[in-house]
């Protein structure tokens, strides 16, 4: 658009915080969840605010930004329905998806 | 700073989607954290059309929104999650650990992304350099062509990967006969 | 001073150029006895390897099964078992044991009740402890118990005659010549310190050699008729050969090490033999308690050597006499330094040659085959404390103080140890109570500065107590023979037990009495001119003509001391005279209370026996007239050779620096006076003990050790009870030092234990700890995640 040349963008500054925001929050949500459904749920908003990082800087590094986000966006997408197939499956042994009940990468 | 209209814009909705995340992870109900997580991509694509990348916006929207968090709904569905009697959070020491660890990487990550951060394309020069290819190649083609020509591999391989995870999802969850 | 010339250009060269004459194959003298050991080592290998069970072959039952003709798989087992249960059955296989199941000529011996007639013995253990152990079955004995007759007696024979080859060379070149060294290799070759593996021949090392080796011969062949019978017979000789190579290394060394390689052996040697029979706990205690007091001492000699090097720079005896002598060591005649190194010998002296303190041992070792204790416990080993103190005649001269305490020592052990043989019934316990009392003469004799009288009585006492014992042996042999005949359990060794043998065994008794007068010091036999010239040289010093009459101990002047000493040893040959007669008379005179069915069987027995004892006998009589005083009118007439004072010329280039020493510091001395009173007072002691203990003793009646109590009350049950001595050690030393190790026990395993226990707990705590982290879950795996991505990222924040 005619706005990016000459017109103020936003301060990249503030788009960088904002992915390390929703990063900080995904970490602390993956620490906290028990729930394995929400816990992968923090996981994809930590994906996000990669994504976010990288279109932030895509106009002053190059196009390859954008098109990594695309490949991540895909990519999580195949992630998440396995991961769910997972859960389902896992559901089935254990009638509950609370991460209190494997422990089982133990010793 | 002046008052950019795109910056004002930018800070409503990075609001809007920093408090969807807290909700997100601070909800007990997993419809109530899903419902919040696509507010969140909702607001994360906003802010994306408002950096000028319009197609990964609408995919965001798309593909994020539409399609994994209604995967991830309909599992929540399946299972019949949300009614345990206990909220599936950990204890309040977690919490806490949990918010520091947080907090110190933003901290950390606000330092490093503070500072100089090299822009080999220019500063003003890159941003133009984006618009002219837009202008040239339309919202589409600004990302479609370079897919098709540079990552045509990376592509069809996430293509190969998209359709094993299909099939593999289909597999794991098959009940068994 | 040609001598320590010459000792000076010896000692500087360590090699044998400049010896005074041609030594004829001195390592010879050694090698024979070791040689002997060795062989007679090897036999008693092989008959204890002949004496073990014949076990069958062990295999495993399966494949011998398979091998078996008849193909009963339990055929080998059953083959096993019974070979099995005979050896469990029977008591360890040994080679005492099995040698006992051969034929046997003599059925009366072989009553099983016997076995229980062992635990019949009082507690200190002695000869008839070897009652218990079977004798050998009559019939040809096996080569590995006849060839150690031939051998053993034969080495030290072999040895003696290289002696005496060699003292016949010495004696053909002049005085000032007969000194000779003889090196194999360079022991120890360390900054300044050097030690050869070296032999010295003078005067005094080689009478010596000839004392060990002559008398040794004797007691060998002694040997050979007391303990053939024995199981452990070529056991037996291989030791008494060791020992006999251990203490020619001592006498023959030239240096203070290899004398002490040398000190060291013979105490083992002893430990050895005295716990011969080690199947009876205390004779097996017995030997450890004189092995351990040895030691006691060998840490003095110890510190004594590190103490001369340390300030005098050598350890040979001529560079030693040289340094002392020649004041280049700034050594002060009478200083702390020069004391303390005497007095640390001493130590090691007394520990040798059972002295006050550590004397205690030799009583115990009569536990010990009687052979043994004439050889180790009264001819050899114990004299080499005596040696030790001559050997080192410059270091003691330069130290009146400690000489004194030497003469002062020897005196009271003299009479200390006399009192107590006053009132022992076993027989040979007197005479063990005897020896620490010649000892004491003896050492009194070198701390006062006769050393030639030391030495002297040193080889008298060789003769009539080797004599004593050989003989106590034979009567201990026929009282064995007698009451074994008639299974009486009763104490082969008890003087209540005896009586009135002298008609049973005639040669025994009168070799016995003339060695009797011996000690007691009656004329013309030998111990009279021995004895005669300590307690002379006591007087003489009294009087003030010693060089130790005007130093001063404990305040007190020498001649004081002195005139204390001659007056002790005269009192304590008064008891050796008096307790020597009851003996005697217990023994040989009277009514025999042995029993009259064992009468019976009371007789001497081999030529073995007898010999030594004759020979013995013979030297005890007429050995004094090797150093008769020439001054003194009536003992001159007696003199048979002519030449008087024989020894004392013969070892006069050996105490030269000793009297240099004396002259330097002390000047000139008085002339010996040889008064005529202190030979009759020697005689009138001598005749007055006998006479005292006849006139007391020969006509009472005596029961036998069954009837006869030991005393009961009072001054008597002190002595017989040997003043309590053991009981004080036990009480002021074993004691505290077992609490003292316990307490280190306590310290050990509670304080170090638990340190180390710690480091044990440490990293069970730390295991612990860290377990908890592998929870399983999957947010803690990701928290941890997390905090190392902050301690990176943080790090290069910061960095």
């Amino acid at each position: 658009m005619n706005e990016m040349s000459g017109v103020a963008q936003i301060p990249l500054s503030y788009t960088l915080g904002l992915s390390a925001i929703l990063f900080g929050i995904g970490v602390a949500g993956v620490i906290v969840r028990r729930n394995a459904i929400v816990l992968f749920m923090c996981v994809e908003l930590m994906l996000n605010a990669v994504n976010l990082a990288f279109v932030a800087l895509s106009p002053y590094a190059g196009l390859q930004g954008q098109i990594f986000v695309f490949f991540v966006i895909a990519v999580a997408a195949a992630e998440a329905a396995v991961g769910l197939a997972i859960m389902i499956a896992v559901f089935r042994h254990r009638e509950s998806v609370d991460m209190k009940n494997f422990s089982l990468l133990r010793w | 700073m002046s008052p950019n209209v795109n910056t004002v814009l930018f800070l409503f909705f990075a609001a809007c989607a920093a408090g969807s995340a807290l909700a997100m992870v601070t909800r007990t109900n997993p419809v109530s954290c899903a419902m919040w997580l696509i507010g969140t991509f909702f607001s994360v694509a906003a802010i994306y059309t408002l950096l000028g990348a319009f197609f990964i916006g609408i995919i965001q929207i798309l593909v994020y929104a539409g399609a994994i968090m209604v995967l991830f709904l309909f599992v929540i569905m399946l299972l019949n999650l949300g009614h345990d009697y206990e909220p599936d959070i950990r204890g309040t020491g977690w919490k806490i650990s949990a918010a520091g660890a947080g907090l110190i990487i933003i901290a950390l990550l606000g330092r490093v992304f503070g500072g100089d951060l090299p822009r080999p394309l220019g500063d003003v020069a890159g941003p133009r350099m984006l618009a002219a290819a837009q202008a040239e190649r339309g919202v589409v083609g600004l990302i479609g062509i370079p897919l098709y020509n540079q990552y045509v591999v990376p592509l069809q391989a996430t293509a190969i990967l998209l359709l094993v995870a299909v099939v593999g999802a289909v597999v794991l969850a098959k009940r068994k006969a | 001073m040609l001598l320590l010339q010459e000792a000076a250009h010896a000692a500087e060269a360590l090699i044998t150029t400049d010896n005074g004459f041609e030594p004829v194959l001195p390592w010879l003298i050694v090698g024979l006895p070791l040689l002997g050991f060795v062989l007679n080592g090897l036999l008693s290998v092989l008959a204890a390897r002949r004496a073990l069970p014949k076990l069958p072959p062990v295999g495993d039952p399966y494949y011998d099964h398979a091998h078996d003709d008849h193909g009963h798989a339990a055929a080998p087992a059953r083959a096993h078992a019974p070979a099995l249960a005979a050896v469990g059955g029977a008591s360890e296989p040994s080679e005492q044991e099995s040698l006992d199941h051969g034929t046997d000529a003599h059925p009366v011996d072989r009553a099983a009740a016997r076995h229980d007639a062992h635990d019949v013995h009082d507690a200190h253990g002695h000869d008839d402890a070897h009652d218990a152990h079977d004798h050998a079955p009559a019939g040809p004995k096996p080569f590995t118990h006849t060839l150690p007759s031939l051998i053993a007696p034969g080495v030290l024979i072999g040895a003696f005659v290289l002696a005496v080859l060699n003292f016949l060379k010495m004696r053909g070149v002049e005085g000032t010549h007969h000194f000779a060294l003889s090196s194999a290799w360079e022991w120890m070759s360390v900054d300044t310190l050097r030690v050869a593996a070296q032999l010295q021949l003078d005067p005094l090392s080689i009478l010596m050699t000839l004392i060990i080796t002559g008398v040794g011969s004797l007691i060998h062949i002694f040997s050979i008729g007391y303990m053939k019978e024995d199981p452990g017979y070529p056991r037996y000789m291989a030791y008494l050969n060791l020992f006999v190579f251990f203490m020619l290394i001592l006498v023959l060394g030239s240096s203070y090490p290899v004398m002490f390689v040398g000190w060291e052996g013979v105490g083992l040697c002893s430990y050895l033999l005295i716990g011969f029979w080690f199947k009876e706990k205390a004779n097996a205690d017995a030997g450890k308690k004189a092995f351990i007091v040895n030691r006691i001492g060998d840490f003095g000699f110890l510190i004594a050597m590190f103490l001369l090097f340390w300030n005098v720079g050598a350890l040979d005896f001529a560079t030693v006499n040289h340094n002392l002598l020649s004041g280049e060591k700034m050594v002060a005649f009478g200083g702390a330094m020069i004391t303390a190194v005497a007095l640390f010998f001493f130590l090691g002296a007394t520990g040798k040659s059972a002295q006050i303190p550590l004397f205690i041992w030799l009583p115990d070792a009569m536990a010990g085959p009687t052979p043994v204790s004439a050889l180790i416990h009264a001819a050899t080993m114990v004299t080499a404390g005596v040696y030790l103190v001559v050997r080192s005649s410059v270091i003691f001269t330069m130290a009146p103080a400690a000489s004194l305490v030497v003469a002062l020592v020897g005196a009271l052990t003299a009479i200390f140890a006399a009192s107590i043989g006053l009132k022992q019934w076993d027989i040979k316990k007197v005479l063990a109570y005897s020896t620490v009392s010649q000892l004491g003469f003896m050492f009194a004799a070198v701390g006062m500065g006769a050393y030639v009288a030391g030495v002297f009585h040193l080889m008298t006492h060789a003769f009539f107590k080797a004599c004593l014992f050989l003989g106590s042996g034979a009567v201990i042999h026929a009282m064995h023979h007698a009451l074994h005949s008639t299974h009486n359990p009763a104490d082969a060794q008890d003087m209540r037990n005896m009586g009135g043998l002298r008609k049973y065994l005639p040669v025994t008794f009168v070799t016995m009495a003339i060695s009797t007068l011996a000690i007691a010091g009656v004329p013309p036999f030998s111990g009279f001119f021995s004895k005669d010239e300590i307690i002379g040289a006591a007087w003489n010093g009294a009087q003030g003509h010693s060089f130790l009459s005007g130093a001063s101990l404990f305040g007190i002047e020498g001649r004081y001391w002195m005139g204390f000493i001659g007056g002790t040893l005269s009192i304590a040959a008064f008891m050796t005279a008096f307790y020597m007669g009851r003996m005697m008379i217990y023994t040989f005179f009277g009514a025999n209370r042995t029993g009259d069915e064992e009468r019976k069987h009371l007789h001497e027995t081999d030529w073995t026996l007898k010999l030594p004892l004759v020979v013995l006998g013979l030297l005890a009589a007429f050995g004094g007239f090797l150093n008769v005083e020439t001054e003194v009118p009536v003992v001159r007439s007696l003199n048979l050779f002519g030449t008087g004072e024989a020894l004392h010329h013969w070892l006069e280039p050996v105490i030269a620096g000793a009297s240099e020493v004396a002259n330097q510091n002390v000047g000139e001395l008085g002339e010996f006076h040889h008064a005529a009173w202190p030979i009759f007072l020697a005689i009138v002691i001598g005749l007055g003990g006998l006479a005292t203990a006849w006139l007391l003793l020969s006509r009472r009646a005596l029961g036998t050790a069954d009837t006869q109590a030991a005393y009961d009350n009072g001054v008597e049950k002190t002595l017989y009870n040997k003043w309590y001595i053991d009981e004080a050690y036990d009480a002021a030393v074993v004691r505290p030092v077992r609490g003292l190790s316990r307490l280190f026990a306590r310290f050990d395993m509670g304080v170090l234990d638990w340190i180390v226990d710690l480091f044990g707990r440490l990293a069970q705590i730390f295991g612990v700890a860290f377990g908890r982290l592998q929870t399983g879950q999957l947010n803690t795996y990701a928290f941890v995640l997390v905090v190392g991505v902050l301690i990176v990222l943080g790090s290069f924040v910061a960095l």
